[in-house]
């Protein structure tokens, strides 16, 4: 037990000390009010940080799918009694593996001595998530199991007998329900007592067979004697026995003694391997032997205490899997959220487009108003506010509306089904199936994609993922596809229209779910050659989604977020891009003479070199690329907008045909990401490398698939 | 009753564990999920392009590559 002001552990979110905790100490009387550390662990999509959320009101995202949680996070509660840290580990099935979760997860229960583990099970499958639980129990015998999800059990027809369990576990059990914060009020009174040493744990050992055993009690007294740096001696014989050479490490280097130093303690080891290959088992077959022993164990504390219906697969599975509906359904519900997107988007666009430019216009009067001059209007107000007015304007609705509609689909498990239905021409293509997830994340916004790659396991499918998601058109990008899709291929207004224009941009997306799987296929031979990684796929039971919290955490984690990230950008491009529209020399300004002298290029490819010029300046955001271009064809000295028809007239005065529409939707659809996804690359793979490699893929395909077109078009 | 890889079982057909003929990463994640000598698994559906498939493992829908599953050997009932 720690008092409080031991721990100054920053707050994972704020990165400063939370000061919470010793702020009672100073207001209250009696200064006995202690702190504790917990450590939250769980299978992956058991609703971990759900229970996270709900204890301590931090916004953690969690969605319906394994493997949400990538690194530590740490937060702050307080009950009567105590005042806890507690951390959110990664979810992880066992401690055994070596995924970077698991050894993540070990490690911070073995060396940070937490005062107490609380391990949230699924009630649905408590077999698998007691697996886990007893190796916690193993390290850390302060624990709590908090069985989770029992509503969805009882659909289902399982009973969980609580007190039966608490019986054969020798800890304390709790059943819960994260959704209902009342249920959570159990688990921290329990907590109290665990942590006050008033309940007594009694967890089981876990035995194994005969041979292993008997390797354990060879090495376990060595163990307590020599090792003393936190786990267990038996567990710590079990790693030595098992070979587990990252725990090993881990071991002397807390010990702050080496193993093969020790000669009883190596001599042992020996003869324990001996004992073992006499028997028949080899250190393969060793940690099959291992698991199966938990596992058994873990039956045995299920065996009285549950009450099993009969898993019904979910009717649902069956339609939305199937031969004849999977793939319909996937295009519809695709094409349900764009149609809703775009439509839902016009109107607050509009709105938010004229007030903010009505702002600008007040700046502008500020300016003169204060004699500033005309230039320095221009680079601020033309220039970086109207950009960024702009940018706003335009990405925050259509965000604000699709971030909520994925969430939804997150949330009630549809999108694993998609991973599912998908994984076999991913598979195809040497790569992971979890990148449709990644993919479906990209139409929201491509850096959101690229980060959501880390669900991914394998690192060459995890770069794969990220550097073919740009093909994956983002809500930025839509609205131009949109723009000129409506100005030049479909003529039909109203309801029709916009269910055309949803028809052909589905079209288009589908070319680039096409060059997704090209790429990815052509990576795998080259760049990133290797075989698929194993790969398993849980597809967890439909859940009600929580509509208040899905509009909470899209509206901040995401939208928000991602606006930052883009706000940053824009005003210093709108300033830049004022000074090449405004500045002239030998008689043109420096805006022309690179349209100018990227013409040539871009005529090769079916474009021109504004269009060129005003995709390279979009860079920031793909939001101001038609607005660019429309500016530079105006030759005006900001961005602007013109209404359709008379776009449709300046465009084809300035030479665009049918081939020009298309070029320009198939360079949208492939060319370099934006300033932001291409950071993200870089700071997801710790490399620049792949952002290079990230921007200059998509561009060429972009460049030859353009030069095709125009070839045959033109 | 008949012995055969856990790709062969057909779906609604339930088969129990009897070895694992593969090493290494695969391995350990068929022990995570509670894949291992005895353990109970039902194939409960085939995704649209007849791979992966999902099988039911203590509780839990996981869908596994038949590439994978191949190296599982189990007895049909």
């Amino acid at each position: 037990m720690k008092f409080a002001g031991d721990i100054h552990q920053n707050c994972a979110h704020c990165s400063k000390p939370c000061a919470k905790g010793s702020q009672r100490l100073t207001t209250s009387n009696y200064s006995l009010t202690t702190t504790a550390t917990i450590a939250l662990c769980g299978n992956p999509n058991v609703g971990k940080s759900t229970v996270f959320n709900a204890l301590t009101g931090l916004r953690q995202h969690t969605g319906n799918w394994a493997g949400k949680t990538v690194s530590v996070a740490v937060g702050r509660f307080e009950t009567t009694r105590y005042s806890y840290t507690i951390a959110d580990l990664p979810g992880t099935y066992s401690l055994l593996a070596h995924s970077a979760e698991e050894e993540a997860a070990r490690n911070y229960i073995c060396f940070n001595a937490p005062d107490a583990a609380v391990v949230v099970c699924d009630a649905t499958c408590l077999e698998r998530s007691l697996n886990l639980a007893l190796q916690i129990m193993e390290i850390c015998p302060k624990t709590i199991v908090c069985v989770n999800l029992l509503d969805e059990a009882a659909r289902r027809g399982i009973s969980v007998d609580l007190e039966r369990l608490e019986k054969n576990l020798g800890v304390p059990v709790v059943g819960t329900n994260a959704h209902n914060k009342r249920t959570l009020a159990v688990l921290t009174e329990r907590l109290d007592e665990l942590c006050a040493g008033e309940i007594s744990v009694n967890p089981p050992v876990l035995r194994y067979i005969k041979p292993i055993e008997d390797a354990v009690e060879l090495l376990e007294p060595i163990c307590r004697d020599y090792l003393k740096c936190g786990v267990p001696p038996r567990r710590a014989a079990l790693a030595l026995i098992d070979n587990d050479v990252s725990l090993k490490e881990k071991i002397e280097e807390n010990a702050g003694a080496k193993i093969a130093d020790n000669r009883e303690l190596s001599q042992a080891i020996d003869s324990a391997a001996a004992m073992l290959s006499e028997n028949g088992i080899t250190p393969d077959t060793l940690k099959d032997h291992i698991v199966s022993c938990i596992l058994e164990n873990a039956e045995n504390a299920c065996k009285n205490a549950v009450k099993c219906g009969k898993r019904r697969v979910s009717k649902a599975d069956g339609i939305l899997t199937s031969k004849a509906f999977g793939y319909p359904i996937m295009i519809l519900m695709l094409m349900c959220v764009f149609w809703i997107t775009i439509v839902g988007a016009n109107y607050p666009s509009e709105l938010l487009g004229s007030g903010l430019f009505w702002i600008g216009d007040r700046l502008s009067d500020f300016m003169a108003f204060i004699r500033a001059p005309e230039w320095l209007s221009g680079v601020l107000v033309d220039g970086a506010y109207r950009v960024l007015a702009w940018v706003v304007s335009v990405m925050l609705p259509p965000m604000a509306i699709f971030f909520p509609l994925f969430t939804l689909l997150e949330d009630l498990g549809y999108l694993p089904r998609v991973a599912y239905n998908l994984d076999r021409p991913f598979a195809k293509c040497k790569a992971c199936g979890k990148q449709a997830l990644t993919m479906c994340m990209g139409f929201g916004c491509n850096a959101a994609g690229i980060v959501g790659c880390r669900i991914i396991d394998s690192r060459r499918e995890r770069i794969i993922a990220m550097l073919t998601n740009v093909f994956v058109p983002c809500n930025g990008r839509f609205p131009m596809i949109i723009t000129i899709i409506s100005l030049f291929f479909v003529s039909a207004g109203g309801l029709l229209g916009s269910v055309l224009s949803a028809l052909v941009l589905t079209l288009v997306i589908l070319l680039g779910i096409f060059a997704t799987f090209g790429v990815s296929k052509l990576l795998s031979c080259t760049l990133l050659k290797g075989e698929p990684s194993s790969f398993t796929l849980e597809l967890p039971p439909f859940r009600k989604p929580q509509f208040g919290k899905i509009l909470v955490h899209s509206l901040i984690d995401r939208t928000i977020f991602v606006l930052g990230r883009a706000a940053a950008v824009a005003a210093p491009a709108g300033a830049v891009i004022w000074i090449l529209a405004n500045v002239s020399a030998g008689g043109a300004t420096l805006l022309s003479h690179i349209t100018g002298f990227l013409d040539p290029f871009a005529r090769f490819i079916g474009l021109d070199g504004v269009i060129l010029t005003a995709f390279i300046l979009g860079l920031p955001a793909n939001e101001i690329v038609i607005p660019l271009a429309v500016m530079a064809y105006m030759q005006l000295g900001s961005l602007s907008e013109l209404a359709p028809a008379q776009m449709f007239t300046l465009f084809t005065a300035n030479g665009w045909t049918a081939t020009t529409a298309v070029c320009v939707i198939i360079f949208t659809l492939m060319h370099f990401p934006c300033s932001t996804s291409l950071l993200t690359i870089k700071k997801e793979t710790g490399s620049w490398r792949w952002a290079v490699v990230g921007a200059v893929l998509p561009t060429v395909c972009g460049v030859v698939v353009c030069a095709v077109v125009n070839a045959l078009m033109g | 009753m008949s012995i055969c890889s856990l790709d062969k079982i057909n779906v609604g057909q339930q088969a129990e564990v009897l070895e694992l003929k593969t090493a290494g990463a695969m391995r350990r994640r068929f022990l995570d999920i509670g894949l291992c000598g005895g353990a109970l698994v039902e194939c409960v559906g085939r995704s649209p392009m007849g791979d992966p498939s999902a099988y039911l493992i203590r509780g839990a829908v996981i869908a596994i590559r038949a590439v994978d599953s191949k190296s599982v050997i189990v007895r049909s009932d």
